[in-house]
């Protein structure tokens, strides 16, 4: 059983709140270093909240919860996106 | 859950007052992850807290399973709305676990297995509020429920009753556990529907 979706799960609750899609942008891991895009994460929930997993370490890299009203946004497992946009 | 209760629906039992404002009940037992469910080998299992002083008491599985049992019937109360009654359980009350732990402190951080936590006052989980469980309805808590032992305090939403525990740290400051800092309130009455952070 696989206990997670991938991080293309993260694309209709994010695109709530960018107005870009950050599943393409690329994030780095706090915890171990590793670099990839976003939609390669893998993401627990929807509920309580989404959590999305680096696949190199597990460690916490991204939370989204939706209230009613309101989003929390914790990225503090992520050290930055790179996201390309038109020049 | 399992099949059997899932279609079963005996005499109705008298549901009123029971059941928090915005709660619908459920008869199965919903699981709800945020990481990988943790693999704990029992013979590397332990179960300590640790005081403000730095003063820690620690409990192996043999231990643990030497302590006087309970077998606590209650209601639990998930905060993404279901209830659910009459839920069976056997472990330790968390008086017994504290009977010999010297604290000022007013808060506890649970922590576990896999990395989760969570806060709330100390004065939660005593007074026969709390348990460490190693039991659910009959058999071994299953690990996808938190097993080898969860927390259960039945009187808060269940996010606080961490599963997989590992420990208990007291505190003299409020620290807010892994829910707790994204959006979730920081005490979770379900009678006064602290759901989220203001409510
Ligand atoms: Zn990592």
């Amino acid at each position: 059983m696989t206990e997670h979706l991938d991080g293309n799960a993260l694309a209709g609750p994010l695109s709530e709140i960018f107005a870009v899609d950050v599943t393409s942008a690329t994030g780095r891991c706090v915890s171990c270093g590793l670099a990839g895009p976003v939609a390669s994460l893998r993401v627990y929930g929807p509920d309580p909240g989404l959590v999305a997993r680096c696949p190199g370490c597990e460690e916490v890299v991204l939370r989204l919860v939706r209230g009613p009203g309101t989003a929390w946004l914790d990225l503090r497992g992520t050290v930055s996106l790179r996201v390309n946009l038109p020049e | 859950m399992s099949i059997i209760s899932r279609g079963f629906r005996g005499k109705r039992r008298d549901d009123s007052g029971r059941v928090p404002p915005g709660q619908y009940l459920v008869d199965d037992f919903p699981v709800l992850s945020a990481g990988p469910t943790p693999r704990v080998p029992l013979d590397r299992w332990e179960f300590a807290i640790d005081t403000e002083a730095e003063q820690t008491h620690r409990w192996s599985w043999e231990e643990f399973m030497a302590l006087p049992a309970e077998t606590p019937t209650v209601d639990i109360h998930c905060v993404t709305k279901w209830s659910k009654l009459d839920t069976t359980w056997e472990g330790v009350s968390l008086d017994v676990l504290f009977e010999d732990v010297e604290t000022a402190a007013e808060y506890a951080l649970v922590h576990s297995y896999g990395g989760y936590t969570t806060n709330l006052p100390l004065e939660d989980l005593l007074d026969g509020k709390a348990w460490i469980v190693h039991r659910f309805d009959g058999e071994e808590l299953a690990p996808q429920h938190g097993g080898p032992a969860r927390l259960i305090v039945p009187h808060l939403y269940f996010w606080k009753s961490a599963k997989w525990v590992r420990g208990i740290r007291l505190l003299n400051e409020d620290w807010p556990g892994f829910w707790e800092t994204a959006g979730y309130h920081n005490y979770g009455d379900p009678w006064r529907e602290q759901r989220y952070e203001g409510d």
